[in-house]
């Protein structure tokens, strides 16, 4: 599945599409998580229009491959991709966090076409990624289960719990990403709860570890093209990213970690996307 | 399933966990999706006699409950049936927010199965016996609340949760209990049992206790009160119709369960009677309190669990 020239144009594009319409919707919602879906927006967007078989006109299809954004606040990345992905109409996405909306705070698999898994409440989703692979293992399916993990819930205990489960179980048909913008709610992740030294971690833990950089779409491409190569273990990719990753005031700053832009901000922002377009 | 004369029907007290074990494997004949995750106490548990039948169908996540919790999720939405099998104490509580919000609100097919429920724990003391659960279990939306009362009920409603579609607790015990059905008895979520008529009080027990129930009644016919006995193997959702309808009849309640008197079935029962049709009752629990480390029966007499205690509620309330 080597990536051409042009399918790498592509997925910039599309990245850069998915970003506009995360400020967007979390403009419209007056609320949100606009740094960490910024980070994330390259390696989600780099899963679903290149590397994941799904249908969006099947989302429940059995042998589709599954996506958790354990960092579930970060949903306006998923939302995205999954609109621009054709699961649901693109409009859906101004109605993010309102009424009666498709689209919760944060993910909720009843409620969303294409999303495989609830979460929100951070360091979960791991776990249950190990479930989906064990179940799909079981049916001898090839489908694969992706997770994109945030570098702050690494602090929750059971993230761990799960990656020993993984390990023993040998699961490699799981795919896990840290998503490294070394920013967490309260400030930087090596003074609020510092998870270095991380890759020798994941390999005490028995996982084949990758590192990349998590906002260079060919270093995506290559790094996940080559974590898929991995048989008996599971693997991870520690992606280093830049929090609010586009537009330049968001950037490296945990103040954007979960708060909207305003009218004039919201401008500057689309402004910054489409010059970069 | 009929039981012939002589067939090797129950008669002796045997711990509801031992029912749980032996019904697991035969839902594992039955039904390939089931699978079971288990958390190092398997021995304890029961669900060793799964993990040797069906190996491949058995996931050791050591101890862990948390994670296994969340994973049994995971496994659900690949249209698997998951059993958790825990402890009373670590399904409720360690596990608790799993429950909710991975288990419980995405409404997925994963049935919690935990022994040591109440005081059944006994000897192991306050950390291992499951006094809160139901009340905690209770309030969580979508969730169905089980506590079967002997052997063949547990066989039974076990085998109803697997065909339930969605998620279930259900709360067995560690230490033996009185046998009082049969192979041949029916039972329906959500349809609490009459298992004995009354005119002046009805019992309304849970679990273990319904043998504490049924033992009160025999005690106060002999004292020429009738007594009307209800088993409520299901506590959610709580069958608030045949509570109402004996509250009718009888115009006194007592409620009687291994838990807190706070949050669980003398609650519910409260709070349906208190909202339809207000009725003096009493409550027959731990007050508020935790137990200690002790035989199981002589727990149930020091906390106020045991038939004399339900005498005097009922003596408070003539």
């Amino acid at each position: 599945m080597t990536a051409t020239p042009e399918t790498i144009t592509c997925l910039q594009a599309q990245a850069r599409q998915i970003r506009k319409d995360i400020v967007t919707m979390i403009h419209a919602a007056h609320s949100g998580h606009p740094g960490g879906s910024l980070s994330a927006a390259d390696i989600v967007t780099a899963l679903y229009f290149h590397f994941m078989r799904v249908d969006p006109a099947r989302p429940r299809w059995e042998d589709r491959d599954r996506f958790i954004l354990s960092k579930g606040h970060a949903c306006p990345v998923w939302y995205a991709c999954l609109a621009r992905r054709g699961f649901f109409p693109v409009e859906q996405l101004l109605t993010l966090r309102k009424i009666d909306s498709l689209l919760q705070g944060h993910p909720d698999m009843l409620k969303t076409p294409g999303v495989d898994m609830t979460t929100g409440s951070l360091g979960q989703g791991l776990s249950a990624a190990v479930g989906m692979a064990l179940g799909l293992k079981l049916d001898q399916k090839l489908a694969r289960v992706y997770v994109v993990l945030g570098d702050g819930e690494l602090d929750e205990g059971q993230v761990w719990e799960a990656a020993l489960s993984a390990a023993k179980y040998r699961l490699d048909n799981l795919l896990v990403c840290v998503d490294y913008n070394n920013l967490q709610l309260d400030g930087p992740c090596d003074q609020i709860m510092p998870v270095e030294p991380l890759a020798a971690k994941w390999e005490a833990f028995n996982w084949q570890v990758f590192e990349m950089d998590g906002n260079d779409m060919p270093q995506i491409v290559n790094t996940i093209e080559a974590a898929l190569q991995v048989h008996g273990r599971p693997a991870v990719i520690i992606a280093h990213t830049v929090k609010g990753k586009g537009v330049s005031f968001m950037e490296n700053d945990c103040h954007w970690h979960g708060r909207a832009p305003d009218d004039e901000q919201y401008a500057q922002a689309i402004r910054e996307l489409e010059m970069a377009l | 399933m009929t039981a012939l004369p002589g067939s090797g029907r129950r008669t002796e007290p045997i711990a509801t966990r031992f029912a749980y074990g032996e019904a697991l494997v035969e839902l594992g004949h039955e039904n390939p999706r089931l699978v079971v995750l288990e958390a190092d106490i398997s021995k304890s548990t029961q669900t060793q006699h799964f993990a040797k039948a069906f190996p491949e169908r058995f996931f050791q996540m050591g101890c862990a409950e948390a994670n296994a919790m969340v994973a049994a999720a995971g496994l659900a939405t690949t249209g698997k049936i998951p059993f958790v099998s825990t402890y009373a104490v670590f399904g409720s509580m360690r596990a608790c927010e799993q429950v909710r919000s991975f288990v419980a609100y995405p409404r997925l097919n994963v049935k919690i199965a935990v022994s040591h429920g109440g005081v059944t724990s006994a000897n192991d003391g306050p950390t291992h016996q499951g006094t809160e659960d139901l009340g905690i279990m209770r309030t969580i939306p979508n969730l169905t609340v089980i506590v079967p009362a002997d052997y063949y009920a547990t066989k039974k409603l076990v085998h109803a949760a697997a065909l339930l579609e969605g998620p279930v607790y259900l709360r067995f015990t560690r230490d033996p209990v009185p046998i009082i059905y049969g192979p041949e008895s029916d039972f329906t979520i959500g349809k609490g049992v009459r298992l004995r008529e009354g005119s002046d009080v009805t019992l309304v027990a849970i679990g273990d206790l319904v043998a504490i129930a049924l033992e009160a009644a025999e005690q106060l016919g002999a004292r020429g009160l009738s007594a009307e006995v209800i088993d409520m193997h299901t506590l959610k959702p709580l069958d608030g119709e045949l509570v109402l309808r004996s509250a009718e009849k009888t115009r006194r309640v007592v409620a009687i369960e291994d838990h807190q008197i706070n949050g669980g079935l003398g609650s519910a029962v409260a709070e349906v009677l208190s909202e339809n049709l207000p009725t003096p009752m009493r409550r027959i629990g731990l007050r508020d309190t935790f137990a200690e480390s002790g035989e199981y029966r002589l727990l149930l007499k020091k906390y106020g669990l045991d038939a004399a205690a339900v005498m005097r509620a009922v003596e408070q309330l003539m």
